[in-house]
This record gives C-alpha cells, sequence and structure tokens, in this order.
C-alpha cells in the first residue's frame, strides 16, 4: 500500500464534506443531535452543528482532504505510513467532534483527543530526540490546560446547572465560582492556541511532518482555543470586568512576541511557526473584544489565515522535500528552479501581509475597519504593529527560500541538483491559493460562510459583509502603513533592539525548570513514599483500613442475629479445615509452604460455596485458587525460600497488631454486612428481572454482562491496562540477553 | 537445562483438550447456566499454565495463536464495541438485545448481545494470564 494509503484516508475529510453539503442547504442552518450514552450519570452525546461549526467544518474537510492529498507526495515510501495516516484522520474526526460537541464533557473528550493525535504525529519520527522533546512539551502544555479547562467545565456547569453548551450560554452564570471557572477555560484555551506565555510548544511541534504542520499546528488544531473564546467572548465580554483587558493583552503581546521572532529564524518552517503564533494572537484580540464587528472580523481571520497558511507550510515542505534543506542559509536560486512553487508563495505571503485583491487582505481591512469604527486606538496601535512585523517577515520567508545568492555566501549547499516539484504535489497549495485569490475578488461565497458563523455566536455580527474593496479610508491608510514600514523593517531589521530582546528570559527556560523541578520533587516524593519494601506497603494499608473504615464499623455496630454454629456436618467439618489450614498459614516457616496452606483455606470456601449452592461462584474461585497458585510459584523462584525472622519485639510486636486488628476487622465486616440488615437485600429484584430485560437465567451472567455491564467494562479495561503495564515493567526480563544493545539508541535516550 | 517428560505431557495434552471444550461450553452457555466469559477465560488460563509447565513458552503458544498484547486489545475493542452498537437498536451505551431463531442443527437458539461482550470479557481474562506467565515465566524451554 505504501503512501497511497493516504489516497484512502482522504476519504474521511471528504466525507466531511460531502456530508455538510447533504445535510445542510444553507450555511447558518443548524443540525441538532442527541444520542443518549451514559443517561444514569446525565452525560449524552449532544451535538449541535451552527454557522460556526459549518465554517470550522468546512475547514476541518476541506483542506484535511489536501493535507491527504499533499502527504501523498510528500513521503517517500517508508514504513509506518498507515499509522501515520490513521492518526491523521483520528485528529480530523476528534476536530470535528470538537466543533459540534454541545456537550462541554463531550467537547473536551474530543479536544484532549486532538492533543494525544498532536502528540503521536509530532512524535512520528520517534527515532528523532527533537521530534520526541517537541512532542512531549506540546502535550504536556496543551494538556496541562486541557486539565485547567475541565475543572472549569465543571465549576461553570455546577453554577449553570448544565453541561449543555448552547443552554450554558443562553442564561450564563455569573457566580464568583462560575468566573472562576470561566478564567479556567480560558486557561486551556490559550494553552491550546498558543498564546503567551504558552506560544513556546508550537515551534517545538515543527520537529513534525510539514503535513502535519499544515493541517494541526496552522489551520485546525491551534483554532480550537480561539474557537471556544469566539462562543465564550459574546456573552462574556460584557458580563465579566477582566475578560477584554485579559484577552487584548494576551493576544497583542503573543501577536508581538511571534512576529518579532520570527523575524529572526532561519528554518522555514520556524519562521512560518513564529508567524502563526503571531497570527493566532491577532485572532484572538479580534474575537476576545466580544463586539459583534471585531467577532466578524475575527471570523473572517481564522478562514484566511488557515487558507494562507496551510499553504505556506505544503510551499515550505516542497522546498524540503526537493532541496532536501528548508534552512535559509543553504538554500539558494529556488525561485528560477521551482517558479510555480514560488508563485505561490509570493501570493500567499502577499495575502498574509494584505495586498489588496486577495483574501487576507479583505479579512485584515474588516479587523482594522472594526478597531477603528469602535476607536480602539491603542489596540489598532498594536494590530498595525503586528501587520508591520507580518510584512517584514513574509518578505523573509520569501527572499530567504527562494532567492538567488552571491557566489561563495551559501552554506554547505545541498549536493545533488534540485529539480522542481511534479503537479501532483503542488496542487493542494495551488488550490488553497486559487480560493484566496477568487474570495480576494469576489468575497461572496466566503461571505456566506463567515457571516453565519459569526451570526451563529452573535445575532448582531451577521449585518456584517466581506467586501473586495472598502474604498478610500483610515483602514486602507493604516494598511498602507503597515506594508511600506513592514518592508522598510525588512531591510533594516533594528540589530540593537534584536541584541536587546535575545537576552530576554524565554517561555521555554521556565518549561524546562519547571520539568526538571517537578521530576527532582517527584524522585524525593517517591523515594519518601515507596521505598520498596512490601511489608512496609502492606502494613500501611492495613492499618489505614483497620483506623478508618474499621472504627466505622465499631460506631455503627448493629446487633449480630440469627447466627447458626452450622447447617450440616459436612460444612462444618469444611470450616474447620479452613481454620486448620489458616492456621497452619502462618505457622509456616517457608513461603511456598505458606501458599499451599493458603491455596487450601481457598479451596475449603470454594468448597463451602458449593454446599450453599452457589456453582457459579464456586468454580470462580476454585479457578482463581489454582491460578493464584501456579502465578505464586512463578514469584516465588525470585524469592528467598524461607521467610525472614524478625529480630526487632517492636517490629514483631507491630506486625501482629496489624495482622490481628485487619482480621478483627475483616471478620467482623462480613458478619455484620451478612446479618445488620437495614434495607432490603437487591436479589429479588435482579432475579425478577433478569430473564424478561436481560434474556437470561443465570443472574449472575446477566448482572456482569448487562445490568452492571459498564462495570464489567471499566473491570476488563483495568485489567488490561494491569497486564501491559506487567509486561512493559518486566520486558528486561523477556529479551534475549545474547543481543547487544545498538549504542545509538542509549545516546538518543540521554538527549 | 530443564527436562521434558513424555508421561506428563500426554497427560496434560488429554486434560487440556477437554479443558478447552469445556470452556468454549462454560463460554457460550453462560447466559442460562453456571459459566460465562470470566469463568471460561479461567479455564483457558489455566489450560495456557498446564501446557506452560509441560513444555513451556513453545507448548503453550499451540493453544495461544495471537500474542497476549493481541488479545487484549482483540478483546477490549469487542466489549467496547457491543456496547456502541447499543445506539444502532435504539438504546443507550452498553443496551443488550437479543433475538431467537431457528438455526439448523443447533435448533432454537437465543441469540444475545451480551454474547460478544463475554466473549471480549473472555479475551481480556485469557490475555491477561497469558501475559503473567510470559513476564513472571521462564524465558528458556525446556528440552
Amino acid at each position: 500500500m505504501g503512501r497511497r494509503v493516504f489516497l484512502i484516508g482522504a476519504v474521511a475529510p471528504a466525507a466531511i464534506l460531502v456530508w455538510l453539503i447533504v445535510a445542510i442547504s444553507r450555511p447558518d442552518a443548524v443540525v441538532v443531535e442527541r444520542i443518549s450514552w451514559l443517561p444514569a450519570l446525565g452525560l449524552d452525546l449532544e451535538f449541535r452543528l451552527d454557522g460556526l461549526g459549518t465554517l470550522m467544518s468546512v475547514l476541518i474537510g476541506g483542506i484535511g482532504v489536501l493535507v491527504f492529498v499533499y502527504a501523498w507526495r510528500y513521503f517517500g515510501d517508508r514504513e509506518g505510513l498507515g499509522r501515520f495516516s490513521a492518526f491523521l484522520v483520528v485528529f480530523a474526526a476528534s476536530m470535528f467532534g470538537i466543533v459540534v460537541a454541545d456537550n462541554l464533557l463531550l467537547l473536551f473528550i474530543f479536544w484532549e483527543a486532538t492533543s494525544v493525535m498532536s502528540y503521536l504525529l509530532i512524535g512520528f519520527d520517534d527515532e528523532s530526540a527533537a521530534a520526541r522533546t517537541g512532542a512531549l512539551q506540546a502535550l504536556l502544555v496543551t494538556a496541562s490546560g486541557g486539565l485547567a479547562m475541565l475543572g472549569g467545565i465543571v465549576l461553570l456547569a455546577q453554577s449553570g446547572g448544565t453541561f449543555t453548551l448552547s443552554d450554558l450560554l443562553a442564561e450564563p452564570p455569573t457566580t464568583n465560582l462560575a468566573m472562576v471557572g470561566l478564567a479556567l477555560v480560558l486557561l486551556g484555551a490559550f494553552t491550546k492556541s498558543a498564546q503567551f506565555p504558552f506560544h513556546f510548544w508550537l515551534p517545538g511541534a515543527m520537529s513534525a511532518p510539514t503535513p502535519v504542520s499544515a493541517y494541526l499546528h496552522s489551520a485546525t488544531m491551534v483554532k480550537a482555543g480561539i474557537y471556544l473564546v469566539v462562543r465564550l467572548a459574546p456573552v462574556y465580554a460584557g458580563l465579566a470586568m477582566w475578560w477584554r483587558p485579559t484577552l487584548v493583552t494576551v493576544g497583542l503581546l503573543t501577536m508581538l512576541v511571534g512576529g518579532w521572532r520570527a523575524l529572526a529564524q532561519y528554518d522555514l518552517k520556524l519562521l512560518l511557526a513564529q508567524g502563526t503564533v503571531s497570527q493566532l494572537g491577532f485572532i484572538m484580540v479580534l474575537v476576545g473584544l466580544g463586539i459583534p464587528e471585531a467577532t466578524f472580523a475575527g471570523v473572517a481571520m481564522i478562514l484566511a489565515h488557515a487558507v494562507f497558511k496551510a499553504a505556506l507550510f505544503m510551499v515550505a515542505g516542497i522546498v524540503d522535500h526537493q532541496a532536501h534543506s528548508r534552512d535559509m542559509r543553504r538554500l539558494d536560486g529556488l525561485a528560477k528552479v521551482m517558479p510555480a512553487t514560488f508563485a505561490l508563495a509570493v501570493i500567499a505571503v502577499a495575502s498574509m501581509a494584505g495586498i489588496p485583491g486577495l483574501l487576507g487582505f479583505v479579512s485584515k481591512e474588516a479587523a482594522l475597519e472594526s478597531l477603528v469604527h469602535d476607536r480602539l486606538w491603542l489596540v489598532s496601535g498594536g494590530v498595525v504593529l503586528g501587520s508591520v512585523l507580518t510584512v517584514a517577515y513574509g518578505l523573509r520567508f520569501l527572499r530567504g527560500g527562494f532567492s538567488t545568492r552571491p557566489e561563495g555566501t551559501v552554506e554547505s549547499p545541498p549536493a545533488h541538483e534540485v529539480t522542481s516539484p511534479r503537479f501532483s504535489f503542488i496542487v493542494a497549495p495551488l488550490a488553497l491559493v486559487v480560493f484566496t485569490i477568487v474570495s480576494g475578488l469576489a468575497p461572496g461565497a466566503a461571505d456566506g460562510l463567515v457571516g453565519a458563523a459569526a451570526g451563529a455566536v452573535d445575532s448582531e455580527a451577521s449585518v456584517y459583509h466581506l467586501a473586495a474593496w472598502h474604498g478610500l479610508g483610515l483602514p486602507l491608510g493604516l494598511s498602507l502603513t503597515a506594508i511600506v514600514l513592514g518592508v522598510v523593517l525588512w531591510r533594516r531589521p533594528l540589530p540593537r533592539l534584536r541584541a536587546l530582546t535575545r537576552r530576554a528570559p524565554e517561555a521555554t527556560h521556565v518549561y524546562t525548570l519547571t520539568l526538571t523541578g517537578v521530576n527532582r520533587l517527584a524522585d524525593r516524593v517517591t523515594s519518601f513514599l515507596q521505598g520498596g519494601s512490601l511489608p512496609v506497603y502492606l502494613g500501611v494499608i492495613m492499618a489505614v483500613t483497620v483506623a478508618a473504615p474499621g472504627v466505622l464499623l465499631i460506631r455503627h455496630w448493629l446487633p449480630i442475629g440469627g447466627l447458626v454454629p452450622a447447617e450440616s456436618p459436612v460444612q462444618a467439618v469444611t470450616a474447620a479445615l479452613v481454620v486448620l489450614a489458616a492456621l497452619a498459614t502462618i505457622q509456616a516457616r517457608r513461603r511456598l509452604t505458606a501458599v499451599l496452606f493458603l491455596g487450601a483455606v481457598g479451596y475449603g470456601v470454594a468448597v463451602l460455596f458449593v454446599i450453599q449452592g452457589a456453582p457459579d461462584l464456586a468454580l470462580t474461585q476454585l479457578l482463581i485458587e489454582t491460578l493464584v497458585l501456579t502465578l505464586f510459584v512463578l514469584v516465588l523462584r525470585v524469592l528467598p525460600e524461607r521467610f525472614e525472622v524478625i529480630q526487632s519485639r517492636i517490629r514483631r510486636f507491630a506486625r501482629i497488631a496489624i495482622s490481628v486488628g485487619m482480621g478483627l476487622f475483616a471478620g467482623g465486616f462480613a458478619l455484620m454486612a451478612a446479618t445488620g440488615r437495614k434495607a432490603g437485600p437487591l436479589a429479588g429484584e435482579y432475579l425478577r428481572r433478569a430473564e424478561p430485560e436481560g434474556g437470561g437465567s443465570n443472574v449472575v451472567n446477566v448482572i456482569l454482562t448487562d445490568f452492571r455491564a459498564l462495570d464489567t467494562l471499566g473491570e476488563i479495561t483495568v485489567l488490561a491496562v494491569v497486564a501491559m503495564g506487567v509486561m512493559a515493567l518486566l520486558v528486561e526480563r523477556r529479551r534475549p540477553k545474547a543481543v547487544e544493545e545498538p549504542a545509538h539508541i542509549e545516546e538518543s535516550e540521554e538527549a | 537445562m530443564i527436562h521434558r517428560s513424555f508421561i506428563l505431557e500426554t497427560l496434560i495434552d488429554l486434560i487440556v483438550r477437554t479443558a478447552l471444550v469445556f470452556s468454549m461450553f462454560l463460554l457460550f452457555s453462560g447466559h442460562n447456566a453456571p459459566g460465562g466469559g470470566f469463568v471460561a477465560g479461567l479455564v483457558y488460563a489455566i489450560s495456557l499454565i498446564l501446557k506452560y509447565v509441560a513444555g513451556g513458552r513453545d507448548e503453550m503458544s499451540e493453544i495461544m495463536p495471537v500474542g497476549a498484547e493481541t488479545l487484549l486489545a482483540m478483546g477490549l475493542s469487542l466489549s467496547l464495541l457491543t456496547g456502541l452498537a447499543g445506539w444502532l437498536w435504539g438504546g443507550a451505551f452498553l443496551t443488550s438485545s437479543y433475538v431467537e431463531t431457528e438455526l439448523p442443527v443447533l435448533g432454537m437458539v437465543k441469540l444475545s448481545s451480551t454474547l460478544p461482550f463475554d466473549i471480549g470479557v473472555f479475551a481480556i481474562v485469557v490475555g491477561m494470564i497469558a501475559a503473567l506467565i510470559s513476564s513472571f515465566g521462564e524465558s528458556e524451554t525446556p528440552r
């Protein structure tokens, strides 16, 4: 199959597009679907697709198809492409889930799924240390944000009385608790959308294969946080005093830091990544304001940015693929070698820089107009400054990637001759660029999508429209100023200021320090809590059991009644044997002897079950006893033959006290549970319902597989995880000793 | 060096054959008679152990055609998918359903959606024990 697997994978995002076309007549249609999941917990699969969801889904489906087609040409035939393609499909599904989920818990599940897929996709080259570090960094940052978000969701839902997003936004809770929840949710959104000071994971994620960067890290996943803010802002910007200042500050800082960093990059993809950080900050400012016109402009920027940035990443990947490098210092004269690719890059950069006639210009004009219209001069200034940086790093990208350099200034140029890419390789960015041009000149279709999306979250936003030409005015003046200043900045890149900012602390360092600090703390705690002595562990567990539930048992003791010594002679004899075997167990000096006597206790109990007429229970007990016995024997081979003789009196006394206490507790508990009933037993209810509802006459089995099936599912999941864990921990033993480890693996582990 | 015993192996072979049939019986009759996926899995797992005792890893793999990891994954997926299938007949997650049909040879058979769920449980139990044996057990094969 090889890389053609991507053409099959493309079916998944294509299905999203087809479904949208079939199911929706207009972009502002609303589709609601509700599937019962765990009604007992009030958790249902609630889906709701509105205009905003439609716009995002178009991006997920449309760019998804293009990314799959692109990946088909991007990869050589190598191992693991099927896995890679599967991850991409799961990602597309999860991302689609985020934008259609109407239940906050459901949204959270999809949200985390995209983080995990991002981790697996960034770390696809698992032999590269940079890829592993980048993947882990991205996961830790976004997942800890996700954790904060989960807390926030619970607080919001507690205050608002529902987990359903649309209901919550219809009647937004404004208690202090809800405000804390809202802030936590924002934290999740900031980490996901790479906002300052969490922006550093996005450049780190650039070790991912380029299709991943184009799809996850510019077009869709990093927009998830923004998506959430778009939904929340129109409601909460007016209700929470701190909302606007926070969002605008964070967004502007992100925009400037990203743009400034982008200007110093030599790696084409790193430049684009920093540029993406910058643009995400810009969009965050717009949608964070919660003003109808700015929301509209922000949503337009989501679309425009996804289109031109995905195209640029694809171009960077083509350069990397053809020239085997994406370091500007090593690239030379590519504009002549691959003119078509160069043309695509120029148009995409022009759209990013806001040159008239392209979608980027149309949406940036809308943004500036809304800011000017609302007289937000400080914000406008910041945005113009950010745009200056955008123009400058856009030019840096074009020149660094494609220009012809003077002889002798190219560092270690590629040894082989660089060839132009095949048409099928550039067809994906070509499609995006064509969309940019068409929507730039005739923004009708784009306007329909954007208008419906903005209208879905803020009904007042639906009156605005995208226009190819807004006429002469202050916004156009600001656009032109940004372009002119950008060219100037590109020619004279302010080396002194650069030297100054280089000394500023970097967020990456804070991350590294935190990580080593947490590791060190965990080491200390672990060595304190887990000394490695099994008797100590068991002692602690039992002592706690006796102390906590044991005391409760005594305090709430119910009178025990109806005890009979034995119901039959057989029962009495068996019970006596069990007791004898138990006594023999504690007298045993050898481990093996003790295990055998313990087995005898178990078999005796199984016989008691048979006498009571519980064949199912007896069978299970017998089998378990046999299994445990065998596994014990396997483990005993590595333990000393005899038990250690305890010399210290205190330790011996402590052990006896704990054991006796535990025995009394277990016995007392069993006695009271069996006789001291307050409520009627459940058995009758189960017996009555087993046959008609569960369709089975073995009540035990019906309970396990039907009435309490969720418990069983949880239990077998635990079993499977434990089994995997044991295998992973003991893998050392299974590895053949004769084969020496290759040395390079050891090294990369260190790095 | 561990030596194999011909008598032990033959005996265990006989027992295991019977035990495997018994295990299948428990698995499929479990909904209406004593048994079920868990117990059937235990019987199967004990057969694994007997095989392991007689001839080590190689012998064991005769009745364990796939690896423990695969079995665990398949079992969990099967149970989960059965749960999801509850949606197909309009119920909630894990809602069960059954049909009674006339099958050739077998006669009237009640097919319940809890059976695949139970088979998943069975696979998990077998996979778990296989994982434990192969982790704790001897890597050397007796001759």
